[in-house]
């Protein structure tokens, strides 16, 4: 039965990338509302999915490589709604629909909702620091998104080429400010997360220590960079999308690594 | 009745012929009472001069031409042939089209709406829209809306200024803030800075190499005159860089701007170079964070929109025919009801 919401929660992504799609193509893109209705009713079938799959658990969905996907891609659409709307990047839902559609029927298609060997029961802080990292991942995905709009206005501007997307996209320091306020958001949720990874009572695992505060450091150097004001934002926009494709890879090797030990 | 519109616009005629019929403001009145129109409504702007009515028998146009005649000039002519005149169905449409922007001269331009709102207010507030005009003007305003909305027709910039200032705020947002230098104070200049401070912008700097005319410029704009040997000084602590001055060689370069960029700390800089022979060297808009837009540039776009806008017409025309129809219905029945009351108010031939 979660499957299905899984389904029907990718179709409503899918119908909004293609009527954006076809917008774009025909040269008369405007931010509709049925792109905002199209993804706030796939985070719905999210939500659902995520509730039935964790009741049936009896702990929070992200017990394999499949649910960690979907985790992900729950928490992209989420703060998308809350956050795209308040900051007038109605834009971003354009972006943000083929990301999590693209997660979605990756977790779908792919062969890795594997029944994992759930070894022991859950603690508080383990599924704290599981779930807090997830959405900061999601806070991440976003900055990435924002840093992509921020490199497509960026070079219209630069060659003076504007299509008709070009006068829906915020202005650029809008942009660049949003991309600040999500690098801090996801940095302090994966600062969080990190800090009650250590508090589970489990035994360290080195190599996804590692990987993780690898993950840190970058987003803390992006960070500190942007702040210093010695990096063109344009860089600071491209370090967000290398840093995202970097961190989705290296969640994929966790999450990999964590099957073959109980979470 | 009979709903009719009855004018000449610059598709018919030539400004000269254009400004010998500016209607004065009692004509909604004196079509009523002389040419036997039973509503009335005048509307005029420098590109058309238009007469919308309702009349129970046919007025020609020519007597409503002649009405409109400015005072003091040449009796009607043959400028005559000049007006076109739209019945019924056709009526309806012309005027959605003009309310929508289709049938101005800049295509989309939102001004036409003012106009007709306008109009329609005074003929209300004068007794003269009765309500065939109402429904009619109520209609039009509502299908304009629809145009702008559902289409790209008032989408982009179709001046060189506007163009300007529309980069300006996809970079910057809000001109609150943004500091503003004009290095030059030529005429085309002077138009972008006065567009600028009234979308918001507070710190205008004038630099000329006539500070009396720096000065002069300055006050006209409301921003403080600055020496022009000091540009380099205010081009870093300013968003908006628009230049114009007479000078046969590039003022900004490469060499020029990279010191300054550097205590800028990666803050946009826009560059309008709107001088013939450029100020601004080209290589300049490679330079990380700045966006160098000449005369040039700026005139593609304004061109770019108007395609566009051009290309967004048969959309529009769309959206109206549907409601030309809608409205078409109902005028029928609202003209054969009045019709019933017109025979019940007949007195009997007995």
């Amino acid at each position: 039965m979660d499957r299905e919401f899984l389904i029907a929660s990718t179709l409503c992504f899918f119908l909004a990338m293609v009527r954006m799609a076809v917008a774009i193509r025909a040269g008369n893109y405007r931010p509709a509302g049925f792109n905002f209705f199209a993804i706030a009713l796939g985070c719905a079938f999210q939500t659902m999915f995520l509730s039935v799959r964790g009741h049936a658990l009896g702990r929070c969905p992200i017990t394999n490589l499949f649910e960690v996907f979907i985790f992900l891609a729950w928490s992209v659409s989420l703060i998308y709604l809350l956050i795209g709307p308040a900051y007038r990047l109605s834009l971003m839902g354009a972006f943000t629909a083929p990301l999590v559609f693209g997660l979605q029927t990756f977790a779908l298609l792919a062969p890795i909702d594997l029944p994992h060997p759930l070894r022991k029961t859950p603690t508080p802080w383990l599924e704290f620091h599981a779930s807090v990292s997830l959405i900061a991942y999601g806070a991440f995905a976003l900055a990435c998104v924002a840093g992509l709009m921020y490199l497509v206005q960026e070079r219209q501007l630069k060659r003076r080429q504007l299509n008709s997307m070009f006068y829906h996209f915020p202005p650029l320091t809008d942009l660049f400010a949003a991309i600040t306020r999500l690098l801090w958001l996801g940095f302090v949720l994966l600062t969080l997360g990190l800090i009650a990874g250590f508090f589970t009572g489990a035994p360290l695992p080195y190599g996804k220590v590692a990987w993780s505060l690898g993950v840190w450091i970058f987003y803390a150097a992006i960070l500190l960079s942007r702040h210093l004001g010695r990096t063109a934002p344009r860089r600071i926009a491209a370090l967000c999308v290398v840093a995202f494709s970097a961190a989705l890879t290296l969640l994929w090797g966790i999450t990999f690594l964590s099957q073959t030990r109980a979470l | 009745m009979n709903l009719f519109c009855v004018g000449l616009s610059h598709h018919t005629a030539n400004v000269e012929t254009r400004e010998r019929f500016v209607g004065h403001a009692e004509i909604d009145r004196i079509l009523r009472e002389e040419a036997g129109c039973s509503e009335a409504l005048l509307l005029t702007t420098c590109n058309r001069v238009e007469v919308y009515a309702a009349a129970a028998e046919a007025v020609p146009t020519e007597r409503i031409a002649r009405y409109l005649v400015r005072a003091g000039t040449m009796p009607l002519g043959d400028e005559v042939e000049a007006f076109y005149r739209h019945e019924a169905q056709q009526c309806v449409q012309h005027l959605f089209r003009v309310a929508s922007g289709l049938d101005s001269m800049v295509i989309g331009e939102t001004e036409i709406l003012g106009q007709a709102k306008k109009a329609y207010a005074a003929a209300r507030e004068s007794g003269a829209a009765g309500p065939f005009l109402h429904r009619l003007f109520q209609r039009a305003f509502r299908v304009a809306k629809l145009v702008r909305t559902h289409t790209d027709i008032t989408r982009g910039a179709v001046s060189v200024g506007s163009v300007a200032v529309d980069l300006a705020e996809k970079i910057f947002g809000n001109f609150e803030s943004r500091k503003v230098l004009l290095l030059g104070a030529g005429e085309a200049s002077e138009r972008t800075a006065r567009a600028l401070v009234k979308r918001g912008v507070r710190d205008l700097r004038v630099s000329n190499r006539s500070i009396e005319r720096a000065k002069s410029l300055a006050a006209q704009v409301g921003g403080r005159p600055v020496a022009i040997e000091s540009w380099k000084t205010h081009c870093c602590e300013v968003d908006i860089l628009i230049s114009s001055t007479a000078s046969a060689e590039p003022i900004v370069t490469q060499d020029s701007l990279a010191p300054l960029l550097l205590e800028r700390r990666n803050r946009p800089l826009f560059i309008i170079d709107i001088a013939v022979p450029r100020d601004v060297a080209p290589d300049v808009n490679e330079m990380e964070g700045v966006f160098l837009y000449d005369i040039d540039s700026l005139q593609s776009i304004a061109q770019q929109s108007l395609v566009q806008r051009r290309q967004q017409i048969a959309a529009g025309e769309e959206i109206i025919a549907g409601h030309v129809v809608e409205f078409g219905g109902w005028f029928t029945s609202a003209r054969a009801r009045w019709a019933e009351a017109a025979l019940e108010l007949r007195p009997s031939e007995s």
